[in-house]
């Protein structure tokens, strides 16, 4: 994860609530086994028709579209499969933060551990900003500052919260694994205890194979 | 000491170190890994020299991609997805960690598998890189799905940092009546909390309903419970739960089953123990009930209509139902009984498991799959398959005219070559009824074995309790 203190560009609305991960990467761009070519399956089936040709009327064909990089999006955003590519796509893809009342869990882990700033406001900011974009029909200017916390546009400013552990993951681009590990001798510590309380949790998986074998 | 819930005494006892108010490093007893949402995991240890220390309790399963053709050996045709597989073949033995691989004869869905060979036990902590995980619940282990990130994370240090969630408490009182199930359960209450109504909150299930319910019915309850956007899904172990894990369990004995049988009449919320959120309802209410839309909040009782545009005052619920019925071509305020099928899929880690062919067989009887309409069955798993072989149950399925398939996730995410083509209505046993989920275009209505049966020999979305003798046709 590299180092963000500040995001600005430009936004657009996506007006569906529950708007699920099978829908920002459909499974047939799933069958990788790197992250490559995950832009091409962004929103896959609202960005081309079934012969595969752009659809004049989602937005992100639209030209100026073609640069948005936050999403005002309905409720529930990334609901659904636990699949990461739905992040690594809209990252590749150029999105750099997307806004709505609410995410679903997995996908705000997976989100905010790769860098793609998910920002929580209540839903009638989330409209207010969907109104604006709506009122001038292009893109919106936006400015998030991640250090202090708030999103800006011409009309609008927002106070935004997060987890003290993810800001200082932003601001300072973290490896959350290499930080991890520094608990090495508590994690060792701790299974040895865990495994001498409870003994029949230990190594599960080996003896439960080695026994159907 | 304070009065603590069941999730909250799960996390303290897995709790390597406190992160910070929000977070804590969590250890995890059991890692259950696929074949598409492990390979950059495992790319991102070998990219900076990590091993995994302890590879014993963690497990792979080739599930997603898996053709089901009734064909051996199984020959994965997709490129792509041989690829896949054959990597994490290549990542397992890399790393010491146990597989079931393509042709291996107990092979099938991840969350079938790890319980029935007793690898899910009362109070553990289980992740895997499917948001399915919420299912082991139901033993009283906290499960939940994780990104591959993650995945890469719990490879290396066999913990998660992970964020606390806050305690809900879903009451569930009464009994079932004929003709239902537990999927009958979690659908109706899925739709009254709605898809996003557990957001942030590991729900515990509780009730005199769930007292009947067997642990596969109860696996059934907790796999659906991240429809309603919750982070885990528990039911404190009882009687039918340890019953279930000690007959799963050889390894289990003596001081050892003394011990375990101690620990696990602890798992429990203490009695005043505090819920942040609560809900209640009563199963002796419930009747059959179908999805309509696309998300799996958007289910109605068999008998009941579709809501109306007018009923809803959130503009984005309206607009959410405009748009639903729209891709699922019906209209607001209509039934859904009598509407025509053309295909039934029964299996899924929600309900392809021994007891859900049962079921099935049960409403099927004598009856014939109807003119037009393709009913395939997938069991969860290689051991269900055997058994409802075993049983008989796939024969008789097989002369009533369904398919009679491998083990594997199939047409529940489509991402093998089980795939609907677009405008097609299917009748399926599986959790997700987003768009194109089951195939571009593809419409899916969510409901119980039992009624995709009913289904399957009517032609049409039907109330199973007709064909029952549970109420007048």
């Amino acid at each position: 994860m590299h180092k963000q203190s500040r995001i600005s560009g430009h936004a657009a609305a996506l007006r569906i609530a529950n708007f699920d991960t099978d829908q920002v990467m459909p499974k047939q761009f799933l069958r990788g086994i790197d992250k490559s070519g995950l832009a091409d399956g962004l929103f896959y089936d609202l960005r081309f028709d079934e012969a595969g040709q752009p659809r004049a009327d989602f937005f992100l064909n639209q030209p100026p579209y073609a640069s948005t990089d936050v999403l005002i999006a309905g409720p529930n955003y990334g609901c659904g499969s636990s699949r990461e590519h739905a992040v690594w796509g809209m990252q590749q893809f150029g999105f750099k933060a997307v806004i709505a009342s609410s995410f679903a869990e997995i996908f705000y882990s997976n989100a905010m551990g790769n860098g793609l700033l998910l920002i929580v406001l209540p839903e009638d900011q989330v409209q207010a900003l969907m109104q604006e974009a709506d009122d001038r029909g292009a893109p919106v200017d936006i400015a998030i500052d991640i250090e202090n916390l708030t999103v800006r546009t011409q009309k609008h400013e927002f106070k935004f919260t997060m987890s003290a552990r993810h800001h200082r993951m932003f601001l300072e681009g973290l490896d959350v694994i290499g930080l991890s590990l520094k608990y090495k001798p508590q994690i060792d510590a701790f299974t040895q205890k865990h495994w001498d309380a409870q003994p029949w949790v230990k190594d599960v998986a080996r003896r439960t194979i080695d026994r159907l074998a | 000491m304070s009065a603590k819930t069941l999730y909250q005494k799960l996390v303290e006892s897995h709790t390597v170190a406190s992160l910070d108010a929000e977070n804590v490093l969590l250890f995890c007893d059991l890692h259950l890994m696929n074949e598409y949402t492990s390979p950059q995991a495992f790319a991102g240890l070998d990219e900076k020299g990590r091993g995994v220390p302890i590879p014993g309790q963690n497990i792979s399963v080739v599930s997603h991609i898996i053709p089901t053709h009734n064909e051996a050996p199984r020959k994965i045709a997709d490129p792509a997805s041989l690829l896949q597989a054959l990597n994490l073949k290549k990542n397992c033995v890399k790393h010491n960690i146990p597989l079931f691989d393509t042709n291996d004869a107990l092979q099938g869905i991840e969350h079938v598998v790890s319980p029935e060979h007793g690898m899910v036990r009362p109070g553990m902590v289980i992740i895997c890189g499917d948001s399915h995980t919420t299912t082991y619940g139901a033993l009283g282990a906290l499960g939940f799905g994780i990104g591959t990130s993650e995945v890469e994370h719990v490879l290396a240090t066999q913990t998660l940092v992970y964020r606390l969630a806050k305690n809900m408490r879903i009451k569930i009182n009464g009994q079932l009546p004929a003709g239902t199930t537990s999927k009958d359960m979690v659908l109706n209450i899925i739709s009254q909390i709605g898809a996003k109504g557990a957001i942030g909150y590991v729900v515990e299930f509780c009730g005199s309903a769930l007292e009947d319910l067997t642990t596969e019915a109860r696996f059934t309850l907790c796999n659906m419970a991240v429809e309603a956007g919750a982070r885990g899904a528990l039911i404190a172990p009882d009687k039918t739960a340890i019953d279930y894990v000690l007959a799963r369990c050889p390894d289990i004995t003596g001081e050892m089953k003394d011990r375990a049988l101690a620990h696990w009449a602890t798992l429990y919320s203490d009695a005043d123990a505090k819920f942040e959120k609560e809900f209640e309802c009563d199963a002796s209410n419930m009747a059959p009930f179908v999805t309509w839309g696309t998300s799996p909040d958007q289910a109605i009782a068999i008998h009941a209509n579709i809501p109306t545009k007018e009923s809803f005052k959130d503009p984005v619920e309206k607009l959410s139902l405009e748009q639903a019925l729209k891709y699922t071509k019906l209209s607001d305020g209509q039934t859904l009984e009598g509407t025509p099928i053309n295909h039934v899929f029964i299996g899924s880690c929600t309900n392809g498991r021994i007891e859900d062919l049962r079921n099935v067989l049960t409403v099927v009887g004598d009856r014939k799959v109807a003119q037009g309409v393709r009913a395939m069955v997938v069991p969860g798993s290689g051991a269900v398959k055997a058994q409802a072989e075993e049983e008989g149950i796939a024969d008789k399925l097989i002369a009533a005219g369904f398919e009679w398939r491998k083990p594997g996730c199939s047409m529940c995410l489509a991402m093998n070559d089980d795939v609907l083509s677009s405008g097609t209505r299917c009748a399926s046993t599986t959790n997700r009824n987003f768009e194109g989920r089951q195939g571009r275009g593809a419409i899916t209505h969510l409901m119980s074995p039992a009624m995709a049966a009913a289904a399957a020999v009517t032609g049409m979305i039907t109330d199973v309790r007709k064909l029952q003798g549970a109420i007048n046709a």
